[in-house]
């Protein structure tokens, strides 16, 4: 019967001792925390794809509670309403920032861009690009090999197996920009989203001379300029042959579309084209140029 | 035993169908295409306009800077076109285009067939001549040669070893040098050593060329300080480090030059470049340049002029078979695959090889089945495997101290894989993304 | 030219060995131990095996197939190589329904799902054996008498393995010059005229096939020389220590599954390490617990156990154990200098 006393009086002695010891441990070692960070924490989407530019929901959150303003920062994939929540919690005013989307500024599919030579290394793009210029004559244009769909944790890209290129599907796309580092090639770019995800942008971003450009591919961009001249809102530059819309710039009139030679931009979410009169040749009347 | 090194290496088939053919004389191209960076450095810069009227050997442009080289017109001829093509890598790059008039020679330039023995220039007057003539390393690596042969104020130089080992299979340009043009090359063996101011040079030979042993032992049998050492076939031992450790056993640290072990390797085409220029005064304008492969009708050994056409080389060597799948600039184990055949050759072809369609393509991935045979061949004594997923995964730091940069792409892992696993395309990326991460820290 | 070039980053040629090729080479390998077992069990052998590789194939392209919903990778000979060795690693008087139980565990658990070939950490083989001879300790440790049983399945007239008659003989305190008259000659052990599992008596065949794995360069000599050498190490100091308690390291290396186990469990390339300094460090530490299972344990036999310890080790043994890189003396030296 001792036995069992003692056993049970060792042990229940030793747990009330270790007890004291983590309780007092627990007060010394303690950590001030911003009860704060959890909360915002848990208002943002734990996606922990670095889009904001912090390593992960965490720092992010961090860094919010501890900014002054935060009207800089943003969380792409929880977009407005996130960031209103976590405004309401701080009490801090929130930014403003529009939805942004990635797209692919390549429309260089089989068809359009002949494949003059197999690649038949290992299936990455940064393989690929360490080696040569590519399986076109377009040494600009996209691999075709998915290292941004690796890359992508919203599955919000898939390679078209048709063209060759990857889609970006609208309604998955955060903007997290994961994509966008992926790509060696840079034709990867988080555009505004714009009203009704309408949005022009220019699907190209060869920078050689018009002929060789052209030559590659039917759908270069060949810096003609045209579009450049018709833009009523000076959002279009050309540099390094290459045209490029500023999407602050711009307002959606969509006069470059037609003008451009090669079809090169394109215009996305726009209801289909109705049966407009004689639209295309007004722009040419109007002799300003932006360059 | 014959001495090679010491860790790693494989086996691959010699296949080096070319061996017997004498070097040709390539007829002068049409037009010739010469790149302005042909060397590893700083790219050449050219004053020259089109319509400009040059002759061959000619400067056409200078040495942007010390690690870089002299590039002289190969060809006489009008300036056609300051342009940018495409060069073997599928990228663009500043080229000059020339189109071939006569072959009229600058007067400088001896063109005389007489063996020239006697050392009339001092060591730096030597060094200069290099530099002036711009020769580079003609194995592959186009480092400029003058650089070598200046070494860095408080290092040593002791031996000289001369690279005529030839372990890419296929290749057999160096061969056919040592073999025609064996007394030049002895005498651009004791340039270079007057050069790096050393009394005793090597030149290693594997084994696989029996004759061009023989041949070098009989010419060198009278000259004080040049020693034949004989290698055990084994890839890469043409690789600069491996080849030191084979030749006189000492193993280059990690991260530096083989000066720092008190060797200065030279390669067999490099040496006779040398000759040439310090005797005869002729700058590095036509090298030897091997065309073969399975299907090539007339394998041959040419001496061509730089800037010639891949594709007027092929030609003159029979012609693209029909089942061509692959042609590569270079030897198989390293050379660079072409995808287009209007590039020209430059100070670094060593050969063009064709493969047929059977040979070209590779087989399918699988997993890594851990056999471990990648770091068995490593001549480097590296992981392969690691490094792959490291490098695939970003894991960018453990690369670093793996010792991803000791990396000599020399392919043995990718050659023996039996899963067929891409290692040494992943390792070349993770090198290329560690070696900017080193130069941001510094 | 009608086809365009290929354009792939170097090597451009390859040596054309390939995972079949260095599969089918253990497949061969295995075959002279195959014919021995076969030649001592007969039918029983015949079935046992027949059945292990037929079960351990069937599931590994029904898990691909279904489960992995990949394309079954059967013919590369992973699955047949990890049947023969459970077989050999199982008594031939094994019921149909265990060998199937075996090769589900042995495939399932101890391959697929780590992610099939090459992310195994546990060589399936044994971790199919060792779940069997824990669930069935009874059936698992009868073993068929040999050359008597030929024709004998189920029935088969049972014997005790040359460790279990020491182990036994030891701890009812019989000494070991008496109990060595209870067990066959070394020549005996050595041609496999023993109690055992299927694959595991016959020495002479082993060795047979290790040479083959030697000349092929399938494997190295540095796993099998450092588990033989270190068993027969440790075994020689308990012998020599007290020669009446202890079996000498003839009789160790001779009996149960050292010899399989040496050069065909512990080279498996999925579950070995990758340097050469490492594979050492892993052998010697089978050898040694091998031993210590062996005289101080609770089993007879103790390879399997011993084999899976180490396999755990590997990722630490890997992560640690680097090859010897080149130009690193000269570093070292350098280091110190500073």
């Amino acid at each position: 019967m001792s036995i069992v006393l003692i056993t049970i009086l060792t042990l229940a002695g030793l747990g009330a001792l270790a007890a004291v010891i983590l309780y007092l441990a627990s007060q010394k070692f303690k950590v001030f925390e911003d009860p704060r960070i959890n909360q915002v924490e848990e208002a943002l989407p734990a996606a922990n794809c670095g889009g904001c530019g912090f390593p992960g929901c965490r720092a992010f959150a961090e860094a919010l509670v501890k900014a002054d303003d935060i009207s800089d920062l943003n969380c792409p994939v929880g977009g407005a309403d996130v960031m209103a929540t976590v405004a309401n919690i701080l009490g801090k005013e929130m930014g403003k920032s529009d939805p942004l989307v990635a797209v692919v500024r390549c429309n260089g599919t089989c068809e359009h861009r002949p494949r003059l030579n197999e690649y038949e290394g290992a299936t990455s793009c940064a393989v690929a690009a360490a080696l040569y210029g590519g399986e076109t004559g377009c040494s600009y244009g996209c691999y075709g090999l998915g290292d941004c769909v690796e890359a992508c944790d919203f599955n919000a890209m898939y390679m078209d197996e048709k063209t060759g290129l990857p889609v970006i599907i609208e309604d998955n796309c955060v903007a997290c920009g994961a994509c966008v580092d992926a790509c060696p090639k840079e034709i990867i770019e988080l555009r505004k989203k714009g009203p009704k995800s309408r949005r022009i942008f220019v699907s190209c971003v060869n920078q050689d001379k018009g002929a060789v450009a052209k030559k590659a591919c039917d759908v270069a961009c060949i810096g003609c300029g045209k579009c450049a001249k018709v833009c009523p809102f000076d959002a279009i530059t050309i540099e390094n042959n290459l045209a490029y819309i500023d999407y602050d710039k711009c307002r959606l009139c969509r006069k470059c579309v037609p003008v451009c030679p090669t079809n090169a931009i394109h215009e996305i979410n726009f209801p289909p084209p109705k049966p407009k009169p004689a639209k295309e040749q007004e722009p040419a009347n109007t002799p300003e140029s932006s360059n | 035993m014959l001495k090679t090194f010491s860790l790693g290496g494989i086996h691959p088939a010699d296949r080096k169908i070319s061996a017997g053919k004498s070097i040709e004389v390539l007829p002068l191209p049409k037009r010739v295409v010469v790149p302005l960076a042909q060397h590893i450095g700083a790219p050449a810069k050219t004053e020259l306009k089109k319509g400009d009227q040059i002759k061959t050997g000619q400067v056409i442009a200078k040495s942007g800077g010390f690690v870089s080289a002299n590039i002289h017109s190969p060809v006489s001829g009008k300036v056609f076109k300051l342009d940018e093509v495409v060069d073997a890598s599928g990228y663009r790059k500043p080229v000059i285009i020339i189109d071939v008039e006569g072959d009229e020679w600058d007067e400088s330039i001896d063109r005389s067939e007489t063996l020239k023995t006697e050392i009339s220039l001092s060591s730096e007057e030597i060094i200069k001549k290099v530099g002036e003539m711009g020769i580079v390393g003609m194995g592959g690596a186009t480092f400029p040669a003058h650089v070598k042969l200046s070494p860095p104020p408080g290092k040593k130089c002791d031996v000289l070893i001369i690279n005529g080992v030839e372990c890419e299979p296929f290749l057999t340009s160096d061969h056919r040098v040592m073999l025609e043009k064996g007394d030049e090359l002895i005498v651009g063996v004791k340039i270079l050593m007057k050069a790096l101011k050393v009394d005793r040079a090597v030149i290693g030979i594997e084994n696989n060329k029996p004759d061009a042993i023989q041949h070098l032992t009989t010419l060198t049998e009278n000259e004080q300080g040049i020693e034949i050492q004989p290698l055990k076939v084994q890839y890469p031992q043409g690789g600069e480090k491996q080849l030191i450790d084979a030749v006189i056993g000492r193993q280059v640290p990690s991260g530096k030059l083989p000066i720092e072990v008190g060797a200065v390797v030279h390669n067999v085409g490099t040496t006779l470049a040398v000759y040439e220029a310090v005797q005869k005064n002729k700058p590095l304008i036509e090298r030897v340049v091997t065309v073969t492969g399975p299907g090539v009708s007339k394998p041959s050994n040419f001496l061509a002029r730089i800037g010639t056409p891949v594709s007027q080389l092929i030609e003159a060597a029979g012609g693209l078979p029909d089942n061509t799948g692959k042609v590569i600039g270079g030897g198989p184990m390293m050379g660079k695959a072409l995808s287009n055949l209007e590039v020209p050759i430059t100070k670094g072809s060593s050969g063009i090889l064709v493969l047929p369609h059977e040979e070209a393509h590779r087989k399918p991935v699988e997993n890594c089945i851990r056999c471990g045979k990648c770091v068995s061949v490593c001549p480097m004594g590296l992981e392969p495997y690691l490094l792959m997923i490291e490098a695939e995964k970003e894991l960018l730091d453990r690369a670093e101290s793996d010792n991803i940069m000791d990396c000599i792409e020399c392919g043995s892992c990718s050659f023996t894989c039996p899963a067929n696993r891409p290692l040494l395309d992943y390792i070349r990326l993770g090198k290329g993304n560690v070696g900017k991460i080193i130069r941001n820290r510094n | 030219m009608n086809q365009k070039l290929v354009v792939s980053p170097s090597p451009h040629v390859h040596s054309g060995d390939s995972v079949p090729k260095n599969m089918y080479g253990v497949i061969i390998a295995l075959i002279p131990a195959l014919l021995a077992s076969l030649w001592y069990f007969g039918i029983g052998a015949l079935i046992v095996t027949l059945t292990a590789i037929a079960a351990c194939v069937l599931f590994e392209w029904v898990i691909q197939k279904y489960l992995m919903k990949a394309t079954p990778s059967i013919s590369d000979g992973s699955a047949a190589v990890t049947g023969l060795l459970l077989a050999f690693n199982m008594p031939s008087n094994l019921p149909i329904g265990l060998i199937i139980i075996g090769a589900a565990v042995a495939i399932g658990i101890g391959k697929m799902s780590f992610g099939g070939l090459g992310n195994n950490t546990f060589n399936p083989a044994l971790v199919g054996r060792v779940f069997l001879l824990i669930s069935f300790p009874v059936q698992m440790t009868s073993w068929p008498v040999p050359v008597a049983s030929r024709f004998q399945y189920l029935d088969a007239t049972t014997g005790a393995t040359p460790l279990s008659v020491v182990k036994e003989g030891l701890s009812s305190g019989a000494s070991l010059s008496e109990l060595m008259g209870e067990i066959p000659s070394y020549l005996n052990l050595f041609m496999g005229n023993m109690g055992g599992s299927a694959g595991e008596i016959a020495g002479i065949t082993l060795v047979l096939g290790v040479l083959y794995l030697l000349w092929r360069k399938i494997i190295t000599w540095h796993i099998p020389v450092s588990v033989l050498g270190s068993v027969a190490v440790f075994a020689a100091i308990l012998n020599i220590s007290d020669p009446e308690s202890y079996a000498g390291p003839l009789f160790h290396l001779l009996t149960g599954g050292v010899l399989l186990g040496a050069f065909f469990m512990a080279t498996d390339y999925v579950s070995s390490p990758m340097s050469k300094k490492g594979m050492l460090l892993y052998g010697v530490g089978i050898g040694l617990i091998t031993v210590l299972i062996r005289v101080y344990g609770s089993y007879p036999e103790g390879v399997s156990f011993a084999i899976l310890i180490m396999n755990a080790f590997v990722p630490l043994i890997d992560r640690y154990m680097k090859p010897k890189r080149f130009g690193e003396k000269v570093k070292t030296t350098k280091v110190q200098k500073q």
